[in-house]
C-alpha cells in the first residue's frame, strides 16, 4: 500500500514519459516482451502512442485522491448521523434509519450515475457523489456501536452527573466508535476506487485529459480484439491497489480490535 | 408472523416515499428538459408553450404533487426519446436483466457452496488458502475489467463465445460468469465462516460421537444451519447484484435495464431514469423483505427487537452471566473442600 502511495506521490519522477504526450509513430506498440514491442515503452502504448506505464503511474494519483477524500467526506456524514441516531433513539432514530434504508435500496452506482448526469462529471462532484452514496454504511455501524456503548456505566455516570449530551457524544461515545470506523473506512477506500473506475469506464467519472485508471480501461475497450494490453494493465493496477488496501484493512482490524479474531 | 409482516410492509411506504422525493428533487434540480425535446431552432414561444403543456412553469410543490399523483397510477411520464410512456419501456427490458441476474446467481451458488463447505471442512489446508485467496482476489477485481479479460480470452483468442449481445445460451455464459464469480467470492467467504462457526457447535460434536457419517454431519447438520445467514445476506446483496448488472450489461452490450438506463442517463431522458430507478429500488426493497421473511421462517429463534429491547436483553443476560459466575465459583469452592492439592 505504501508503495502505491509512493508511486502516486512521486509520479513525476517515476514515470518514464509524459503521460499525455501523443506520438503517432508509436501507436499501439505492444509490451516489451511481445514481438514488435519497444524497450522505450515497457507496457506498450495506446491508440495515440501515449506510454501506458506512465499513464498508469499518473492514474494512481487521481484514484487514491478520489478514494480517500470521498471516504473522509462520507465518514463525517455517517459518523454524525450514527451518533445522533444511536444516542437519541426514538423518533430521530426512526427517521434517520428510514433515510438509511432508502439509500440502501438504491444501488450505489445507480445513484452516482443519476447524480453525475445532473451535476455533470468533475472531480469535486465525484467526491461528493461517492461520499453521499457511502455515508450509509458508517451511519449503521456507528449507530450499532453507540446503542451498546450508551448503556455502559461510564455513559450512565456522565449522564447522572449532568454532563451535556453534546459533550457525552464527543468525549465518551466518539472515541469508542473510532476503531471500527477506521477499519471499515480503510476497506471502503478499496470499494470506492473500484466504483470511481467503474464510473470513469462508463464515461461519467473522471473526464479527459485528467488521467484515471477507469478512463484508460474505457479507451482500451475498443481495442480488445487487437491490442489486449490497453485494457489489461490498468485493470491489474486497480486490482493490486485494492488488494493492498484490503490487506491493510485486515491488518488494522487485527491491531485495533483484538477481540475480533474472525 | 402476521404482525411482523404488516410492520415490515408498512416500513416500505416511507422508504418508497423518500426515494420518490429524492429522485424528484434530483430531476427538478437537473433543470428543464424542454431544450432537449425541441429542435435547436425552436422559437421562445414554442419553448414556453411546451413548458406550459408539461407543467414545468408551475412551482415546486405543485409539480411534486402532480408527479406523486402520476406515480400512484404508475405513470412516470413520457420518454422524449421513444415518444412513449416510460414504464412499459422499462418493463420490456426487465426480463433480460432478470435473466442475467438469475444466471449469475446460479453460477455463484454452483461455485460458492462446494467451495465454502470444502474450505471450512479442510481449514488451513492448501486448498483452503487457495479458496480464500481466490475469494479476496476476485473481490479486488473490478467487475467490468474481469468481463473484458474474459472477452479477450474466450471470445477473441479462443473464439468460444460471442463478444456481445443476447439470444442464445452462449451469449449468456460470459456475462453470467463475470457477474456470478464476483458474487461467488463474497458468498464463499460467508459460507466458510458460517460453516466454521457451526462445526464448533455441540450438536455437531454429538452427531459425530453418535457415529453419523461425516458426509451427513456436514451436509445435513452443519450446512443446513450454516445456510440461514447465507440466504439472508445473499438476498440483501440484491442491490449489489443489480448494480453489477448495470456495468456488465454495458460491457457485453446486453439489452437489459442497465443498458437502457445508461443510454437514458447519457441522453438525459429523465422519465426513463426515474422509472428505472424506482423499479430497481422497488425490486431491492422487495428482496430485502423476502430475506427477512425467509430468515424468520428458517430460524424461528429470531425475534425482531427494537434497539432498547436489545439493550435490555443484553443487560438481563449480563446479570444472568454474573449470577452463573458466582454460582460456579461457589461450586468450585465446595468441590475443592477436601482436595489434597488445594
Amino acid at each position: 500500500m505504501f508503495a502505491v502511495i509512493l508511486v502516486a506521490l512521486f509520479a513525476k519522477s517515476l514515470a518514464p514519459h509524459d503521460p499525455k504526450m501523443i506520438n503517432p509513430a508509436m501507436m499501439l506498440k505492444p509490451p516489451v516482451w511481445v514481438d514488435g514491442g519497444s524497450s522505450l515503452h515497457i507496457l506498450g502504448t495506446d491508440n495515440l502512442g501515449r506510454d501506458i506505464l506512465s499513464r498508469i503511474i499518473y492514474g494512481s494519483q487521481i484514484s487514491l485522491a478520489v478514494g480517500i477524500s470521498s471516504v473522509a467526506f462520507a465518514g463525517v456524514i455517517g459518523v454524525f448521523v450514527g451518533l445522533v441516531a444511536g444516542y437519541y433513539g426514538g423518533f430521530i432514530d426512526n427517521i434517520l434509519m428510514r433515510l438509511v434504508d432508502s439509500f440502501l435500496a438504491i444501488p450505489t452506482i445507480l445513484f452516482a450515475l443519476v447524480f453525475l448526469t445532473i451535476f455533470g462529471p468533475s472531480v469535486p462532484t465525484l467526491i461528493v457523489v461517492l461520499g453521499i452514496t457511502n455515508w450509509v454504511q458508517y451511519a449503521r455501524l456507528v449507530r450499532g456501536e453507540v446503542l451498546s456503548i450508551k448503556e455502559r456505566e461510564f455513559v450512565k455516570a456522565a449522564r447522572s452527573i449532568g454532563v451535556r449530551d453534546c459533550k457525552i457524544i464527543l468525549r465518551h461515545l466518539l472515541p469508542n466508535v473510532i476503531s471500527p470506523f477506521i477499519v471499515i473506512s480503510t476497506l471502503s477506500v478499496a470499494t470506492t476506487i473500484i466504483l470511481e473506475a467503474s464510473l470513469s469506464f462508463l464515461g461519467l467519472g473522471i473526464q479527459p485529459p485528467t488521467i484515471s485508471w477507469g478512463g484508460i480501461l474505457s479507451d482500451g475497450r475498443d481495442y480488445v480484439a487487437t491490442s489486449w494490453w490497453l485494457a489489461t494493465f490498468p485493470g491489474m493496477a486497480i486490482t493490486i491497489t485494492v488488494l493492498a488496501i484490503i490487506f491493510l484493512g485486515d491488518w488494522l482490524r487485527d491491531v485495533l480490535d483484538p477481540r475480533d479474531n474472525h | 408472523m402476521g404482525k411482523f409482516l404488516i410492520r415490515r410492509l408498512l416500513q416500505i411506504i416511507p422508504v418508497l416515499f423518500i426515494i420518490s422525493f429524492v429522485v424528484f428533487c434530483l430531476v427538478f434540480v437537473a433543470g428543464d428538459p424542454v431544450a432537449l425535446m425541441l429542435p435547436e431552432d425552436a422559437s421562445p414561444e414554442d419553448i414556453e408553450q411546451l413548458r406550459e403543456s408539461l407543467g414545468l412553469n408551475k412551482p415546486f410543490h405543485v409539480q411534486y404533487f402532480t408527479y406523486m399523483l402520476g406515480l400512484v397510477q404508475f405513470d412516470f411520464g413520457e420518454s422524449f426519446r421513444y415518444k412513449e410512456s416510460a414504464l412499459p419501456i422499462v418493463l420490456e427490458r426487465l426480463p433480460a436483466t432478470l435473466e442475467l441476474a438469475t444466471a449469475s446467481m446460479i453460477v455463484a451458488i454452483v461455485i460458492a457452496i462446494p467451495l465454502g463447505i470444502w474450505s471450512a471442512t479442510k481449514k488451513n489446508s492448501p486448498l483452503d488458502f487457495l479458496a480464500t485467496g481466490g475469494a479476496v482476489l476476485w473481490k479486488a477485481m473490478p467487475n467490468f475489467w474481469l468481463g473484458i479479460m474474459l472477452i479477450i480470452l474466450f471470445s477473441v483468442t479462443l473464439g468460444w463465445f460471442p463478444v456481445s449481445g443476447r439470444g442464445s445460451l452462449s451469449h449468456l455464459v460470459l456475462p453470467a460468469l463475470t457477474l456470478g464469480t464476483g458474487i461467488a467470492a463474497e458468498m464463499t467467504r460467508l459460507i466458510r465462516s458460517s460453516m466454521l462457526e457451526i462445526l464448533n457447535q455441540d450438536y455437531i460434536r454429538t452427531a459425530r460421537s453418535k457415529g453419523i457419517r461425516e458426509f451427513f454431519v456436514i451436509n445435513k447438520h452443519a450446512f443446513r444451519n450454516a445456510l440461514i445467514p447465507v440466504v439472508t445476506i445473499t438476498a440483501l446483496q440484491t442491490s449489489t447484484v443489480v448494480g453489477g448488472t448495470l456495468i456488465t450489461e454495458t460491457v457485453f452490450s446486453w439489452p437489459g435495464l442497465g443498458q437502457l438506463l445508461i443510454q437514458a442517463v447519457n441522453t438525459r431522458d429523465m422519465a426513463i431514469v426515474q422509472a428505472s430507478v424506482f423499479i430497481i429500488a422497488f425490486m431491492v426493497i422487495l428482496m430485502n423483505l423476502l430475506a427477512d421473511i425467509v430468515y424468520k421462517i428458517l430460524d424461528p429463534r429470531i425475534k425482531y427487537l427494537k434497539g432498547e429491547d436489545i439493550c435490555r436483553s443484553i443487560h438481563r443476560l449480563e446479570i444472568k452471566i454474573q449470577q452463573l459466575q458466582v454460582q460456579s465459583r461457589e461450586r468450585l469452592i465446595s468441590l475443592s473442600v477436601g482436595c489434597d492439592f488445594c
